[in-house]
């Protein structure tokens, strides 16, 4: 149905269509163009003829063969001329029709060009070929991709555009222009524009190719920027300054979209960070509890993630994510609950011992995670609506996992701080933090709030895990990889901040990126390192100490 | 040196028990034949030569957890730049008998298509050099990390965190090629040390001696530091820096001696080690290795020096038994040795040990 009609320097032919809009458009065509055959529907003799033509033995008259049949207009033309160049066109020797056979599937059974019937075929040798050279192919391409600008569905539009680029001959150019005028989607309009304006690049006068660089002023085509880059050692002076400037033009919105892309990366980044770190901020800001078991109840997430997507809810990775996610903050939660009853709580007071405890209590966590499930990684399936990017253009590309990764970051800052905020556990645990022993006096039962808050943290943790999940390789060591960076970040931000936490994470994590093309991605990592020590040294309270009473503690 | 140890029972037992050992375990190796059921196998006194450096690391972490209130979760570190001296000075040793058999060059520079020796190379081929560098690396790092953080009086825990970070940017750029020390493989394949194999079991027991050495003077040498004017205000440092700091002692300046000095003890422990197992990478960097051997001095009890070197030989004996016989179960046993000596042992086996001899002393009564 796709198969519609077609321009050449020789002329232009169509057929009768079902789509009225391309029937106008090609009515258009057809009067603004020269010469065509002109005919209302498909042109059965011209294909004939054409066809001959293809059988005869001289590549010149294969060529006017090719011509014809594209003139006929028959919706057949396309998938002529497609075989023709994937060598799947056959002539039977016998009665010398056209057939269609492909050596590697179809064994014994070719299929007749014109009518779709099928013919016995006894041996390949019964078949030849219809051999193409190098000059015939070229012309073969672009007469495809002619008859591809013409489809309905833009998408194809598009592609065939695109296939073009770089290309079109000069004969070409004025029908892709007409087409252009006439083309309803902004987009592919703009790459037909493109496409003309690169073919003028190589018009003989001077203004054609002037005023088609102008036109090509800040466009981000990949094939703008060689061909613009040729012109500048153009005989013509005016030409070659014309096309320098343009380049510089196009040099600096690349720039800018680079530096775009390299912040997106770092706001990703930093919002891993601030999704791991910010569990930690909790437990570490608001209790002064160092727990170095954090990273483990964030591998126990991702673990809980995989468990749910492969056990639970196998045929669903959408569903399974989602359902994970709650599940994700319940397992951690309870695991960090468990923690806090059986270990810390009696280690109060005492925050080196608390470190080491937890950090045996994440040793046995990982094995237990290597014995249960496996040493090796677990791949863990993202679903459909969160693969794949938006192209903003050329240059720039924004992935959707990272994407997601953001805005969810966002969305679990935003209830964590309503939940310290506006419930009542919130304020509880804001009292203890601040004055316990004023807070029990008051009534709050802090042993309770501390387990509770403990929970909120590891159960934060989880959720991190979720996020983690769809980004690296769930494996036991998930965990480790990440609380170096997390502890990182609370110390950077100033302890029992959580804003101070959210800036903490996407300035290093945006810092990092923007190193990373300067410095490589080891580098940049220990860079940044040695400048939280260091800034630690200058600022031992990071970036946001707290103030008045809570800060003499 | 008996006027240190006076009074220090556990230390005479430990330099009597390694004294003992270096005497006894050449004559079990080179003069008891193989068949015999009291023969020691090479393999095991190289595995006691890696406990005793093992127990001087242990030392040197003891020194600044157990009398100056520092946890360093660095140690590992400063362990991992003094064997890295020490590699390097063995693989300058290999000359032209490495794979491509490059004089001046180790391999894994003529890998990487290096055509000379990086400055930092220099003068490693010297064996005095070289051992100055196992002194003068660690050293220099501990200083100017200490002279920085305890300028600005970062303590307890956010001392801890960044020691970790010290020691995670090492590992991350060990691991890079371009650092020149090997990269991802680090230093191996030495020949020998000094003029002597490193295979032959004369040089093993020889390291075995020198481990065995250095271990009783890094105990004497710390236990002279604690005994001494600066050990006492270390300890008061300990217990209340702010009042030290009140009363006009320059609390930075001890901190920083007793660093320093830790980090160069752990410095030696790794040149002894390196020739022992006969290979460094970046792996001893890793914030693990250095936060486990936080954990030997727990065990045994820290504030004791000898209770360190204790634990460091128990845990590492039960760590080559169990990668060995359950390697599962390692990482449980070493989680919950973590959880249940901070939780129900806070002085260690020795604090047990000591208990126990008061409790016998009340019977008695």
């Amino acid at each position: 149905m796709a198969g519609v009609g077609f321009f050449h320097h020789c002329g232009v032919s169509m057929q009768r269509t079902r789509f009225a809009i391309q029937h106008w458009v090609w009515m258009l065509l057809l009067s603004l163009t020269m010469s065509f055959s002109a005919a209302t529907h498909a042109d059965d003799s011209t294909l004939q003829a054409g066809i001959q033509n293809l059988l005869a033995k001289g590549f010149s008259q294969k060529i006017e063969g090719v011509n014809q049949i594209v003139e006929s207009g028959d919706p057949r033309a396309e998938q002529i001329l497609q075989a023709l160049l994937d060598k799947q066109l056959f002539s039977v020797k016998a009665d010398n029709t056209l057939v269609f056979y492909d050596k590697k599937t179809d064994e014994a059974q070719a299929k007749q060009v014109l009518t779709g019937e099928p013919v016995a075929v006894a041996s390949a040798k019964d078949l030849s070929r219809i051999r193409t050279n190098n000059r015939m192919r070229g012309q073969i391409k672009q007469l495809l991709a002619s008859i591809q600008l013409m489809n309905p569905d833009d998408a194809m539009r598009l592609a065939a555009v695109k296939a073009m680029v770089g290309n079109v001959s000069p004969d070409q150019v004025d029908s892709i222009r007409t087409l252009a005028e006439k083309e309803a989607n902004p987009d592919i309009k703009k790459e037909m524009q493109t496409l003309v304006q690169l073919a003028e690049l190589k018009s003989d006068d001077a203004d054609v190719v002037k005023a088609a660089i102008a036109g090509l002023a800040g466009n981000l085509n990949q094939q703008v920027r060689p061909t613009l880059q040729a012109l500048t050692e153009s005989d013509d002076a005016s030409i070659a300054a014309a096309a320098t400037q343009t380049l510089v033009e196009i040099d600096n919105k690349v720039t800018w979209y680079g530096h775009l892309e390299t912040l997106f990366f770092g706001l990703s980044l930093g919002s891993v960070l601030v999704l791991a770190a910010i569990g930690l901020a909790i437990t570490f800001g608001v209790m002064g509890v160092i727990n170095m078991a954090h990273g483990e109840l964030i591998m126990l997430g991702a673990y809980t993630t995989y468990t749910i997507q492969t056990y639970v809810l196998p045929n669903f990775p959408g569903v399974s994510l989602i359902v994970s996610i709650p599940a994700a903050f319940v397992v951690s939660g309870l695991v960090g609950v468990l923690i806090e009853k059986t270990v810390i709580r009696h280690l109060y007071g005492r925050p080196l011992e608390t470190l080491l405890a937890t950090f045996g209590i994440s040793l046995i966590l990982q094995q237990a995670v290597r014995t249960i499930f496996s040493p090796l990684n677990r791949s863990v399936e993202t679903p459909e609506w969160m693969s794949g990017s938006i192209q903003i253009n050329e240059v720039l590309s924004l992935t959707l996992n990272r994407l997601y990764v953001i805005a969810f970051c966002l969305v679990v800052f935003a209830l964590l701080f309503m939940v310290l905020k506006k419930t009542s556990l919130g304020l509880q645990v804001r009292a203890v933090s601040q004055n316990r022993g004023m807070a029990r006096a008051m009534g709050v039962k802090a042993s309770r709030v501390d387990a509770m808050t403990f929970g909120l943290g590891a159960g934060i943790a989880g959720v991190a895990g979720v996020a983690l999940s769809q980004l690296t390789n769930v494996g036991p060591n998930l965990g480790q990889s990440y609380i170096i960076d997390s502890f990182m970040v609370v110390v950077f931000g100033g302890v029992g901040n959580l804003w101070g936490t959210l800036i903490a994470g996407f300035s290093l994590g945006i810092a990092n990126k923007f190193l990373e093309p300067w410095a490589g991605a080891v580098l940049a990592k220990i860079l940044v390192l040695v400048f939280i020590i260091l800034f630690i040294q200058k600022h031992p309270r990071g970036l946001f100490p707290q103030k008045g009473r809570a800060a003499d503690n | 040196m008996f006027r240190i140890l006076k009074g220090d029972y556990g230390g005479q037992i430990l330099i009597a028990i390694v004294i003992a050992a270096c005497a006894l375990v050449p004559y079990l190796n080179l003069y008891v034949p193989a068949s015999s059921p009291f023969h020691l196998s090479t393999f095991t006194v190289t595995l006691l030569g890696k406990y005793l450096t093992y127990a001087l690391l242990a030392l040197s972490v003891d020194l600044v957890w157990g009398y100056l209130g520092i946890l360093s979760l660095g140690h590992g570190a400063f362990f991992a730049l003094g064997g890295y001296a020490m590699g390097m000075y063995l693989m300058r040793q290999i000359g032209d008998r490495g794979v491509y058999g490059n004089p001046e060059l180790p391999d894994f520079m003529v890998f990487l298509n290096w055509d000379a020796l990086p400055w930092f190379w220099q003068g490693f081929d010297m064996f005095w050099f070289a051992m100055l560098m196992v002194l003068f690396v660690p050293g220099l790092l501990a200083y100017v990390f200490g002279y920085l953080a305890f300028r600005s009086r970062v303590t307890g825990v956010y001392l801890s965190i960044i020691t970790q970070a010290l020691t995670y940017a090492l590992l991350l750029a060990f691991f890079r090629n371009e650092m020149g020390f090997g990269g991802n493989n680090g230093l191996t394949d030495f020949k020998d040390i000094l003029g002597f194999n490193l295979q032959s079991d004369a040089t093993r027991i020889g390291l075995f001696i020198a481990s065995g050495i250095a271990l009783i003077l890094g105990y004497l040498s710390c236990r002279a530091i604690v005994a001494s004017r600066l050990g006492r205000v270390a300890m008061a440092v300990r217990d209340s820096e702010d009042r030290v700091r009140f009363i006009g002692y320059r609390v930075d300046k001890v901190k920083l001696a007793i660093f320093t000095f830790s980090a160069v003890l752990a410095g030696v422990a790794g040149a002894l080690y390196v020739p022992q197992v006969g290979i460094i990478n970046p792996g001893e960097f890793s914030p693990l290795n250095s936060i486990e051997l936080v954990i030997w001095v727990a065990v045994g009890g820290r504030g004791t020096l000898y209770g360190a070197a204790l634990g460091a030989i128990v845990v590492n004996y039960a760590k080559t038994y169990l990668t060995g016989a359950l390697p599962e179960v390692w990482l449980f046993a070493l989680g919950s040795l973590f959880v249940l000596v901070t939780l129900y042992l806070p002085q260690g086996i020795v604090g047990l040990m000591r208990r126990r001899q008061k409790e016998i002393g009340h019977e008695t009564a």
